[in-house]
């Protein structure tokens, strides 16, 4: 543990007002197939607040879950205001005056707002029942230093997303936390609320509390941080001021790294278009969204998380309903109701989450893979097993499938080969387009490139290829053509020819939009094909 | 599956040594024809069985069989005693038909409003019962009202064994071949299993388990007649507090409450281990308490083991889950 402590404070620009209050330093965390954090350091000021930035994935909130005791580091030192701790448990962290502000609120909708405040700490009565009427009044001296205005005996859920984000902050002040976590707070909040919370950190800074402030948001970090540190690949790859960099340089440090020779996508035919998408909208996910899908081509769509992409995935897959639009499949109007319809047009769907939406634990490999294919192993009504057998056998031999028996339970597969099971039970239904949600996401690199490997012989076959990703050398190395997604809409369309890494992450995060347009940064295309 | 498969075995294992036990006091309990007399006894409880395992393996759970059986037996019962001249198969069909039709109501709720099953079950057990009330007044339907055909049926032997008997054994081959061989047998394992990736395999979940509430109806039906021909009487009470024993047999047998895991297998013997019990305790002079005592004491030992095989199963896909994060 201890020969991992390194010079943290050399190589830090001096600090900006006052002690550190949190140093981590060589913390390294893994999980089976994939290294989350690898030497990974971090300080924290009072009265600043720390930008951490990174791509999807990079190892942020795995970061937040070991600030937040829910995850406990494999090696490396947390230290607090010059002590070593550890935190066992998620309590022990908040009583260390660590505290985390989520993307979506960890909050309880049926309890009041003093209650949610209080939870875990309520103050006692001298017979230890609590003490409501003390528990009201300290609420509201809380929620008026952050100068909200909400009734603490109000229930949750009755108040708006915002005015829950201003609970969980007073939640986290209630405790007198010294470190606030804010995870993406901006993302459900309109302008007007975002310009609220930015006076609230204001304000925190003020007491001196520490902010660690998680974005995508390029506008809001030069906007309301003091510090940055980038994650790149679970390292960390940068530190520093804001005040000393600019986009660019932080961009180029999230992305950094030479791409498009690790992903071996050959070039097939492409052919005339097999899936048309004009007009598609949904009420809350997504609006507008037109493109095209070739024959043989394999169709990036990149956005940060949350921009409507897998959603879309869904609406077209059937699972959701969209409110207006058109899909076309080889030209002929499709309209799909459920995912079972979807199946018999040809269109499959793998989803992100294998372990809840994936695999089906319980059930032997051959029949995870025949699943969707049942009907054409039945006869009579009655399913033949040796058919069964056989079709598995073809599918998961392909793909190079890792298991004793095809008899062998699913949910006792390493993470890499159920992906497979599961891409294999989607080919086993001979479909035309392939969705792929984030194919290599939390598989380990031998199995990325045999999933990669794959792919390209696919469209070599004639099929083609919706991949979402989140990885920017995956999007860049198999895409033919790439689409960008922002807020439920099309931001930009690239052909992979000359498209960059920049480039993409501009288009995700909205830079091109709201700073005068670079030279480098192509005007996003007409949403319709050529 | 070979999980599945020791659990199964491991259950008969315990039969039998309950059976060798019961055998060194009382030879006579393990007599051939005694054993086939426990099986007749233990038929009823094997269809329901059946019934029951289709809906927890689509992780639901049906709480209103027995009123199920109750009012289509009533209902069967007076039909026969008004019109003593309709034939008994005819009477069965028509017992099923009734039985899959109150499956159904339940299926529809579970399915279109989206109550929870134990909520909707809850509900329609109270309903059926009520529904016997006002349909007999509350008034029995007595043997002698009963035709000899409707009576003489489940008695009628064939090949040594009571028709009684016969129905229970093709009931259990039709439902090992349905449940193994159909693709809704297999859906049923894929809605319990992972009711959301069965979405994305293009499998209709409510529907799904729409279909399980209904054939779990319709074999209460066919219980509904089977059990007021034996027992010779019809009333309100019927079956009263038997809901619990074919939930029991089932989760004895190894079907996971969870959904996705059991086998026809698990829960005949589940349902087997139930009725030795129940046969030998008066035999070996048992008060019927110890009798309730041991039942008891079984569904938690069977629940535990249950328990203990799905651990191990979820803490893998809990790791699998922080693995993709």
């Amino acid at each position: 543990m201890l020969q991992k402590a390194r010079t943290e404070n050399a190589d830090t620009p001096q600090a900006p007002s006052g002690q550190l209050v949190l140093t981590l330093a060589g913390i390294c965390k893994s999980f089976p197939g994939v290294r989350a954090l690898s030497d990974v350091s971090l300080e924290l000021y009072p009265g600043t607040v720390t930008a951490l930035i990174g791509e999807n994935g990079a190892g942020k909130s795995t970061l937040v879950k070991i600030l937040t005791g829910i995850y406990q580091p494999d090696e490396g030192t947390i230290r607090l205001g010059g002590r070593e701790v550890f935190f066992a448990t998620a309590y022990d962290a908040h009583r260390a005056g660590i505290t985390a502000i989520h993307q979506e609120t960890v909050l309880f909708d049926e309890l009041s707002v003093a209650e949610n405040i209080f939870l875990g700490h309520a103050p006692r009565t001298r017979l230890g029942l609590i003490d409501r009427a003390r528990m009201n009044r300290e609420a509201g001296t809380v929620l008026e230093r952050i100068g909200a205005a909400i009734d603490p005996q109000a229930r949750l859920r009755d108040l708006g997303i915002a005015s829950k984000h201003l609970v969980a902050i007073a939640r986290a002040l209630s405790v007198d936390a010294r470190i606030v976590i804010m995870d993406e707070p901006t993302a459900a909040l309109s302008h007007k609320e975002i310009e609220e919370l930015y006076e609230l950190i204001e304000r925190l800074k003020a007491e001196g509390k520490a902010i660690l402030f998680i974005s995508h948001k390029f506008d809001e970090i030069f906007r309301i941080a003091d510090r940055y540190t980038v994650f790149r690949d679970g390292e960390c790859v940068g530190a520093g001021l804001i005040s000393k960099t600019n986009h660019d340089a932080l961009v180029r440090l999230m992305v950094g790294r030479p791409v498009g020779q690790i992903f071996p996508k050959r070039k097939a035919e492409i052919g005339p278009a097999v899936l048309t998408v004009s007009g598609y909208s949904h009420p809350t996910e997504f609006a507008d969204i037109g493109f095209e899908l070739r024959r043989g081509e394999i169709l990036g769509f990149y956005g940060l998380v949350g921009a409507g992409r897998s959603e879309l995935m869904q609406a077209l897959f059937g699972i959701t309903k969209p409110s207006r639009g058109a899909v076309r499949i080889d030209g002929e109007v499709a309209v799909i109701r459920s995912p079972a319809e979807a199946i018999r047009r040809g269109i499959v769907y793998v989803p992100e989450e294998r372990g809840r939406q994936g695999a089906i634990a319980g059930l032997p490999i051959f029949q995870n893979v025949t699943l969707p294919s049942l009907s054409r192993t039945t006869r009579h009504g009655f399913l033949r097993l040796a058919e069964e057998f056989k079709l598995a056998r073809e599918y998961t031999s392909r793909l190079d499938l890792r298991a004793a028996s095809l008899d062998q339970d699913v949910g006792t597969l390493s993470g890499g080969n159920q992906q497979k099971v599961v891409i294999a039970k989607w080919l086993a239904t001979a479909p035309k387009v392939i969705i792929l949600d984030e194919p290599t996401k939390g598989i380990d690199i031998g199995s990325k490139a045999a999933v990669h490997a794959f792919m390209s012989e696919l469209v070599a076959a004639g099929l083609s290829i919706i991949m979402v990703s989140s990885e920017i050398p995956e999007i860049l190395g198999m895409s033919d053509r790439v689409i960008v997604m922002r807020e439920g809409r099309i931001a930009a369309e690239f052909a992979r020819e000359g498209l960059d890494a920049e480039t993409l992450v501009r288009a995700a995060a909205g830079i091109a939009g709201e700073m005068p347009p670079m030279p480098d940064a192509s005007t996003p295309a007409p949403l319709q094909g050529p | 599956m070979r999980l599945l498969k020791s659990r199964e075995i491991l259950l008969a294992a315990a039969i039998l040594v309950l059976l060798a036990a019961i055998a060194w006091r009382f030879p006579g309990f393990v007599r051939p024809a005694n054993l086939a007399n426990v099986f007749n006894d233990t038929a009823i409880l094997i269809i329901l069985a059946l019934g029951q395992m289709m809906v927890i393996l689509t992780r639901c759970i049906d709480l209103s069989m027995a009123a199920n059986l109750a009012l289509c037996g009533m209902v069967v019962a007076m039909l026969n005693a008004t019109v003593p001249g309709i034939p008994i198969p005819l009477l069965i069909l028509f017992g099923i038909g009734v039985g899959a039709l109150l499956g159904a109501f339940n299926g529809i709720l579970v399915w279109k409003v989206e109550i929870p099953p134990i909520v909707v079950t809850l509900g329609t057990l109270t309903i059926f019962r009520g529904i016997i009330f006002v349909i007999s007044g509350g008034e029995w339907v007595n043997a002698h009202q009963m035709s000899a055909a409707f009576k003489a049926l489940p008695r009628a032997p064939l090949l040594g064994l009571p028709m009684l008997s016969w129905i229970a054994l093709a009931a259990i081959a039709l439902m090992a071949l349905f449940i193994t061989r159909t693709p809704l047998g297999r859906a049923f394992y894929a809605v319990g299993g992972n009711p959301t990736a069965a979405v994305y395999t293009g499998i209709d979940v409510g529907r799904t388990r729409f279909l399980a509430f209904t054939l779990a109806g319709a074999l209460a039906g066919l219980s509904g007649y089977l059990w007021v021909s034996r027992y010779a009487v019809a009333y309100v009470d019927i079956a009263g507090g038997f809901e619990l024993d074919i939930i029991a047999a089932c989760v004895i047998g190894g079907i996971s409450i969870a959904g996705g895991i059991g086998s026809v297998g698990g829960a005949v013997l589940g349902a087997l281990f139930f009725g030795v019990v129940k046969n030998a305790l008066p035999v070996i002079d048992i008060s019927p308490f110890w009798q309730l005592a041991i039942s008891g004491s079984a569904i938690i030992l069977a629940v535990a083991f249950n328990a203990r095989a799905e651990r191990r199963q979820g803490r893998l896909i809990l790791r699998n889950r922080e693995a993709a994060t």
